[in-house]
C-alpha cells in the first residue's frame, strides 16, 4: 500500500514509520489534498472513510503544528495515518470535498488550535462561541483558561 | 409585493427533547425545515486539554465522563490505548471481565436510548420500564466496582477488583429474565400502528452518505452496511465470542430502532457467554510499573508500599510513540488518539467521539421533511452531549 | 402590597403562613434543566424506584415559567451561562435552586477554561448536593430538606430574601 503511494507521489512522501502495527506517513501540506483524493478514489486503495481529523501542537517546534488524518478502508479493511506539518499562520487545503466527515472536524480544529483551512465552505468556531478569543488547546494556553481569578459575568 | 422569508425557530439548549443541551436553529417553510444550524459546544469541558496535565491513571476518572451512559466503555478504549502504547498484556480472566461489563452498560446504555427516545415520540410507558431494567444493572455494577454511573473500574492492565461473592449469581438472574423485559419492550412499540407511522420513512440517509459523513455505530448499520469494531479490529477477546452484527435495509429511524433492538439481545448473549466462560487467573498485568499492589500488601510490606506510592504519585513514564485504539461504544466507534513524548503524561489526547461525527449528518437526515420529524430524528442518532462537546 | 402587610400586624400571620408554606411545600415543580451526567441521576429520581413524585413533584415542567425549583445537574459551562440566568430570571416568584452534583455546586474535576467554578457564582442556591454523581436518594434528602427549609419561612420576608442578594454586579 506504501509502495503504491510512493510510486504515485514519488517526491512527496517525506517519512515512514510504523510503531504497534501502525503506519503513518508525513506528506508536505501542499500535496495533501491530492494525495488525500488518489487515496480515496483509487480502486484497490478505496480509503472512503475518514475515521478523525485532529491537530496537535508542538509548541517551540517550527512548524508549530500537525494535521492528522486518520483513513480506514473498508474494503481491505485497513487504517492508514497522515500527517502533514503546519507553520503558525499558514493554511492547508480543507479535504471537505472528499470526504464530508472533514467539516465539522476542521472546525474543530480551528476552533481549539487556530489552523485555517482552504476552500472550507463555512470556517467558523464550533465548540466556543463566535467571540471567544484565543486557541485553548495550544501549549501557551494554561488549563484553567487566562482569567481564571476574575469573577465570572456571564454576559457574551 | 409580499416578501416570503422562512421562520426561523430556536429549538434551545433547554429543551426536553435534545437529549442535553444542543441548540438547533431551524429555518421552517411552515412546517418543512429547510435549514438546520446546530449550535454545540454548551457541554465543552476541555477534557483533552486537562488530560496533558495529569498522569496516565488520573485521566480513567475523566474518560468516564465524557459520553456517561456508556463509562465503561469510554474506559476500556482509553486503557486499551495506553496499554498498546506500552506493548503489555492483558490476562484473560480480565479480558472477559471487560467484556461482560462492557456488554452490560452496552444493555443500559441502549435501555436509556430506548426510554428516551420512546419519550420524545409519546410513549411515556417505556421509559418507566426500562429505568427498572436499568436499576438492575447500576446495582451489578454498584456491587462490583462501587459506582453506579462512573464506575471508574478498568485500570493500566486489567480490572481493578475482582468480583465479590454471590455476584454471580445476580448476573446470572439477570441475563435469563431479560429476554422476557425484551419480549415486552416489543409488544408495546414494534407493530405499532404509532410508531411505525411516525418512524418509517423519517430521518432517512443513504448508504454513500453515511460513509461519507464519517457515521459509524447503529445509524450506519441502520443503512445497510454491515461493520462493527469488535469484528473488524477484535480487541479483548470478542473474537471468542459467538455473535452477529445486525443490520438494517432502509436508513431510516425505524431500521434504527429494530437495530438496536436486536443488538439489545446479541449484547445479553454475550455477558452470558462471558460469564459462563470466564477463566481463572489475576486480573491485571504482572508488570510492577504499571499495576497496583494488593491493598492488603502494601499495608504489611515495604517494597509494596513503594511501589504503590511511585505508580499513585508519579507514574510511569511511556514510550515515545503515538497510538490509536478504539472501540464499539454504543453510539459508534469511539477512538483515542494519543501521543506520547516520553514523559508521564500524555502529550496529546484526542477522543474520536461517534456522536459528534453522526449529528454531522443530521443535515442530510432532516432537511425536507417536517418539524415532527426532528425529533424522531435526532433521538435514533441517539447522540449524547457530554461525549461531542467533550 | 399585598395580604401580609395586614395580617402582618395582626396574630393570625403564623396560620397563614403555616398554610401558605404547607401547600408550597408539598408540591414543589422542578424545571428540566439537567445538562451532563446528574442529569441521568436525576431522571433516575423520577423513575419508578426512587419515585420523586410521592414528594410532590410529580411533574418536571419544560417551560420555566411554570415550575417553582431549579435544579441544576451537571457542569454549567461559560457558553450555557447566560441561559441558566434567563431562564433563571423567567421563573416566577417564589423560586429555590438544588445544586445537584460537584460540577454545579463547585466545578467538579473540570478545573478549565469553559466552566464556571460553582453555579452559585451566578445563581443564589439554597442546597447543595455534593457527589459524582450523586445517588438519587441524596436528591430527595435534599428535596426534604428543602421542604424543611420552607417551613421556616415566612410571607414577610419573601421579598427581602431575593432582593437582598445582589446578583447583578
Amino acid at each position: 500500500m506504501i509502495v503504491r503511494l510512493q510510486e504515485k507521489f514519488p517526491a512527496s512522501v517525506l517519512e515512514v514509520a510504523t510503531f504497534r502495527e501502525e503506519v503513518t506517513v508525513t506528506v508536505p501540506k501542499e500535496d495533501i489534498f491530492e494525495i488525500c483524493k488518489f487515496l480515496c478514489s483509487d480502486p484497490d486503495l478505496r480509503f472512503e472513510f475518514l475515521t478523525d481529523l485532529c491537530g496537535v501542537d508542538f509548541f517551540p517546534r517550527t512548524p508549530r503544528f500537525e494535521v492528522v488524518y486518520l483513513l480506514y478502508s473498508m474494503k481491505n479493511n485497513q487504517r492508514l495515518r497522515l500527517k502533514t506539518r503546519v507553520g503558525e499562520n499558514e493554511s492547508v487545503s480543507s479535504v471537505e470535498s472528499i470526504w464530508k466527515a472533514a467539516n465539522w472536524l476542521e472546525r474543530e480544529a480551528y476552533d481549539l488550535f487556530g489552523i485555517s483551512f482552504a476552500n472550507h465552505p463555512d470556517l467558523r468556531r464550533i465548540l466556543l462561541w463566535d467571540g471567544y478569543e484565543g486557541h485553548p488547546l495550544r501549549k501557551d494556553f494554561p488549563v484553567e483558561g487566562p482569567d481564571f481569578d476574575k469573577p465570572f459575568n456571564p454576559e457574551a | 409585493m409580499a416578501e416570503t422569508r422562512f421562520m426561523t425557530i430556536n429549538m434551545g439548549p433547554q429543551h426536553p427533547a435534545t437529549h442535553g443541551v444542543l441548540r438547533l436553529v431551524l429555518e421552517l417553510d411552515g412546517e418543512v425545515v429547510v435549514n438546520v444550524t446546530p449550535h454545540l459546544g454548551h457541554l465543552h469541558r476541555g477534557v483533552e486539554k486537562l488530560a496533558e496535565s495529569k498522569t496516565y491513571h488520573q485521566v480513567i476518572p475523566l474518560t468516564d465522563r465524557l459520553d456517561y451512559t456508556n463509562a465503561m466503555g469510554n474506559n476500556l478504549a482509553y486503557v486499551l490505548a495506553v496499554e498498546k502504547l506500552l506493548g503489555i498484556e492483558v490476562p484473560r480472566r480480565a479480558q472477559y471481565l471487560r467484556v461482560m461489563m462492557t456488554e452490560l452498560q452496552r444493555i443500559a446504555a441502549h435501555l436509556i436510548w430506548l426510554g428516551t427516545h420512546a419519550l420524545d415520540i409519546g410513549a411515556m410507558t417505556l421509559l418507566l420500564y426500562n429505568f427498572r431494567e436499568r436499576e438492575e444493572i447500576l446495582n451489578i455494577f454498584e456491587a462490583v466496582a462501587g459506582g453506579r454511573l462512573t464506575p471508574t473500574y478498568l485500570r493500566i492492565g486489567g480490572v481493578s477488583k475482582d468480583l465479590p461473592e454471590g455476584i454471580e449469581g445476580k448476573i446470572r438472574e439477570f441475563v435469563q429474565a431479560f429476554p422476557g423485559h425484551l419480549k415486552e419492550y416489543e409488544t408495546l412499540l414494534t407493530e405499532n400502528v404509532i410508531w411505525l407511522k411516525r418512524t418509517k420513512g423519517v430521518g432517512f440517509i443513504s448508504k454513500e452518505d453515511a460513509i461519507n459523513w464519517g457515521v459509524t455505530g447503529p445509524t450506519l448499520r441502520g443503512s445497510g452496511v454491515k461493520w462493527d469494531v469488535r469484528k473488524a479490529f477484535p480487541y479483548s477477546s470478542y473474537d471468542e465470542f459467538d455473535f452477529d452484527i445486525p443490520i438494517g435495509l432502509n436508513g431510516d429511524v425505524y431500521d434504527r430502532y429494530l437495530v438496536r433492538l436486536r443488538e439489545l439481545e446479541w449484547s445479553n448473549s454475550i455477558a452470558r457467554q462471558a460469564l459462563e466462560r470466564l477463566p481463572k487467573g489475576p486480573i491485571i498485568a504482572g508488570d510492577p510499573k504499571v499495576a497496583l499492589p494488593e491493598k492488603e500488601m502494601v499495608l504489611q510490606d515495604i517494597a509494596s508500599l513503594i511501589r504503590h506510592f511511585k505508580i499513585v504519585s508519579e507514574g510511569f513514564q511511556a514510550p515515545v510513540g503515538e497510538v490509536y485504539a478504539s472501540v464499539e461504544a454504543s453510539k459508534g466507534e469511539l477512538g483515542f488518539y494519543i501521543v506520547s513524548d516520553g514523559s508521564n503524561h500524555p502529550f496529546r489526547m484526542r477522543i474520536r467521539p461517534p456522536s459528534f461525527l453522526n449529528l454531522g449528518a443530521l443535515h442530510k437526515m432532516i432537511v425536507g421533511g417536517l418539524i415532527a420529524d426532528v425529533i424522531s430524528a435526532i433521538g435514533s442518532i441517539d447522540i449524547v452531549l457530554g461525549e461531542i462537546d467533550r | 402590597m399585598g395580604i401580609e402587610t395586614y395580617a402582618g400586624k395582626t396574630p393570625l400571620m403564623p396560620y397563614l403562613d403555616k398554610i401558605v408554606n404547607w401547600g408550597r411545600k408539598y408540591s414543589i415543580w422542578p424545571v428540566t434543566f439537567g445538562l451532563a451526567c446528574c442529569a441521568l441521576e436525576m431522571m433516575a429520581a423520577a423513575a419508578s424506584r426512587w419515585d420523586i413524585s410521592r414528594f410532590g413533584s410529580e411533574v418536571f415542567r419544560p417551560s420555566p415559567r411554570q415550575s417553582d425549583l431549579m435544579i441544576v445537574a451537571g457542569t454549567l459551562t461559560k457558553k450555557m451561562a447566560p441561559m441558566v440566568k434567563r431562564i433563571y430570571d423567567q421563573m416566577p416568584e417564589p423560586k429555590w435552586v438544588i445544586a445537584f452534583g460537584a460540577c454545579a455546586c463547585s466545578g467538579g474535576i473540570f478545573k478549565t477554561y469553559n466552566v464556571v467554578q460553582g453555579v452559585d457564582q451566578i445563581l443564589p442556591v439554597d442546597i447543595y448536593v455534593p457527589g459524582c454523581p450523586p445517588r438519587p436518594d441524596a436528591l430527595l434528602a435534599a428535596l426534604v430538606e428543602l421542604q424543611k427549609k420552607i417551613d421556616k419561612e415566612s410571607l414577610l420576608d419573601r421579598k427581602d430574601v431575593r432582593s437582598s442578594l445582589d446578583l447583578e454586579k
